[in-house]
């Protein structure tokens, strides 16, 4: 038997024990949010006062020169589109097929399994396999390589969002369509599309948001170019690989360029995540 | 309408050369669109196969003149051409061991926070603020990380590590060094704020995921809230949280941009986690247009190669581990 004395001490002990883990938790959280601030104001500071209007008008400048990033915001939204354009349309179709057409569930597994390995893998192993596929064949650096690279990246994400949400459409749904003798083509785009777009769209610009930061595939397809180019096939600038440069260098205005180049992706992924999950959050409260 | 619809036949009703025919062309329309879209997922199934096809190909140069050396040389002598990849493999694993050893703990603690601390009111917002460190682009954090991280540790923190942890017996030469700030240590911490964000938004989905009869049978038998997390929720999320953790593990063995910022890009061995090192990410990313051999270039796409399969490795465990446990919950 514990002793009146034991049983006291052992309660203060639990109580003791829950109070340092609770306030370990908050300690935790605040230190993740901690670097959150810190990185968002630097960048959000450093970018503001590095903003001017010749930023969007001006080339790229030689070292010691004035200038802009008008070439490199350029070639970034070319090639985010295109990949949007080539990832976006297949990973509609893939993520349909998962949630809709695939009928052995071992196969099924297997895409998704292999889909989300896709989803995590290092984007610069992406990088060398365009490399490898595009770049080396053709003898040359080029947009073309880089939109393809950025749409590998597009590609998983869209699959997972697209499969999730035809898999929350109800299966009344279906099935009335069905039972009226609608062909399945017609069901899935003229039905179930309509029913899961807010999703499908929220995967499309999340996809943009991952992909308009992305440096490390870009290094080796479209690599960089210190001038304006509407050629795909030429190598082609964009802001993360600019970044990257510029900010590796010992130039004063080059840094700070690239700053307003952070300030310009970071506000773009800030609302596009922000646009998605409010997206989301709109769709989901509707539907309850 | 009532005659059609008792005719055994509806291919026989008096519109009859109409309708076959839509029926037809819907079939067909199927079909088609049944082949596109299996079409897009054996894409989505072929590109992991063939990216590492591409870069063993893109490798083979470096495998046939090297072969497992390759692996267990340390040197990496671009005029002499002689690669090895024992210090990038290296600098890849220790900087991603100090992430994790600062994501996990730290992780957990913010499920914790999310799950049984903070004020319902507060829980949403929390957690988003937490994914949006996800979603900044990792070369803002590069460029953080050299700009004002860098000079940070080597300021106030390193001075300190130099000062306490350098003559600790036994882990002393890890924290010898002078403090350029740059090095494997701010790697490893910049990697690990990178990685909280995944580790946590795994381990409070599988945590708020734990039936609620349970906690309440816990609760109910007088446990505290902690006690409740530690001996009912984590044993019972036990193979996810693994998964969680093994998916942060392969994001950081594969984060290249702030890594290549912070970390040195130094091809000398050393034991000092002060010091400069490099990691097969950042090699790839820094060498890739200065290389000027086939060797030199073949040895880059091997070091992606080790790379992908390394990562492979790590997101497969992660995958099954979280699968595990959604069976689990389908069961309950």
């Amino acid at each position: 038997m514990n002793s009146p004395h034991h049983s006291r001490w052992l309660y203060a002990r639990r109580v003791a024990a829950n109070a340092i883990a609770k306030s370990l938790g908050t300690v935790a959280t605040l230190f993740g949010l901690f670097w959150l601030i810190w990185i968002l104001w630097v960048t959000l500071e450093h970018g503001a006062a590095a903003l001017k209007p010749g930023l969007f008008t001006q080339m790229t400048p030689p070292p010691g020169e004035d200038g802009g990033l008008a070439n490199a915001l350029f070639g970034s939204v070319i090639m985010s589109l295109l990949a949007i354009l080539i990832g976006a349309p297949i990973g509609i179709a893939a993520g349909t097929y998962l949630a809709e057409f695939a009928r052995r569930p071992a196969w099924r597994e297997t895409i998704r399994f292999l889909n989300d390995i896709l989803l995590s893998s290092p984007s610069i192993i992406l990088g060398l396999f365009v490399y490898e596929l595009l770049v080396r064949p053709a003898g040359h650096f080029s947009g073309w390589a880089g939109a393809v690279a950025l749409a590998l990246i597009v590609l998983p994400v869209v699959v997972r969002t697209t499969d999730e949400m035809l898999r929350l459409v109800p299966n009344a749904m279906r099935e009335a369509a069905l039972s009226l003798g609608i062909p399945q083509w017609k069901v899935t785009v003229q039905v179930l599309y309509r029913a899961a777009l807010p999703g499908i769209v929220t995967g499309v610009l999340l996809a943009l948001a991952r992909i308009s930061g992305e440096t490390a595939p870009l290094l080796f397809t479209a690599l960089n170019n210190q001038y304006w180019t509407n050629n795909l096939n030429a190598p082609t600038a964009s802001i993360p690989v600019v970044i990257f440069q510029y900010a590796m260098s010992p130039y004063e205005a080059w840094h700070s360029l690239a700053w307003a180049g952070a300030f310009v992706v970071t506000m773009l992924v800030l609302v596009l995540s922000l646009v998605s999950r409010a997206i989301l959050l709109r769709n989901r409260i509707s539907h309850d | 309408m009532l005659t059609h619809m008792s005719s055994s036949d509806p291919l026989a009703v008096s519109h009859g050369t109409t309708a076959p025919s839509r029926w037809r062309s819907d079939g067909r329309a199927d079909g088609i669109f049944r082949w596109l879209v299996a079409g897009a997922a054996t894409l989505v199934l072929v590109v992991l196969g063939a990216a590492a096809a591409a870069m063993l190909w893109g490798g083979r140069l470096t495998f046939e003149t090297f072969g497992w050396h390759f692996l267990f040389s340390s040197e990496w002598d671009a005029v002499n051409k002689q690669f090895g990849a024992v210090v990038p493999i290296y600098g890849t694993l220790v900087s991603s061991l100090i992430a994790m050893l600062i994501a996990v703990p730290v992780s957990f603690g913010i499920a914790l926070f999310l799950t049984e601390v903070a004020p319902y009111w507060l829980r949403t917002p929390i957690a988003a603020a937490v994914e949006l460190l996800a979603g900044i682009p990792s070369i803002i954090y590069g460029m953080w990380g050299l700009f004002m991280f860098v000079p940070f540790m080597a300021a106030r923190v390193l001075p300190w590590v130099n000062q306490n942890l350098g003559g600790v017996p036994g882990v002393g030469p890890l924290f010898q060094g002078p403090p350029l700030g740059i090095g494997m240590l701010t790697a490893g911490i910049v990697l690990g704020i990178m990685v909280i964000p995944f580790i946590s938004s795994v381990m409070r989905d599988v945590f708020r995921a734990v039936p609620a009869s349970l906690k309440e049978s816990a609760y109910a038998l007088g446990s505290t809230s902690w006690e409740v997390v530690w001996n009912v929720v984590l044993p019972y999320t036990r193979s996810a949280v693994v998964g969680g953790i093994f998916l942060g593990l392969g994001r950081a063995l594969g984060e290249t941009m702030a890594v290549t910022f912070v970390l040195g890009n130094s091809h000398q061995l050393t034991a000092s986690l002060l010091m400069p090192g490099n990691s097969i990410a950042a090699t790839i990313a820094n060498e890739f247009t200065e290389a000027d051999s086939d060797i030199y270039l073949s040895s880059l796409i091997a070091l992606g190669f080790l790379l992908f399969i390394v990562t492979f490795v790590v997101l497969a465990i992660a995958r099954i581990m979280l699968h595990k446990l959604a069976g689990k919950e389908g069961n309950t």
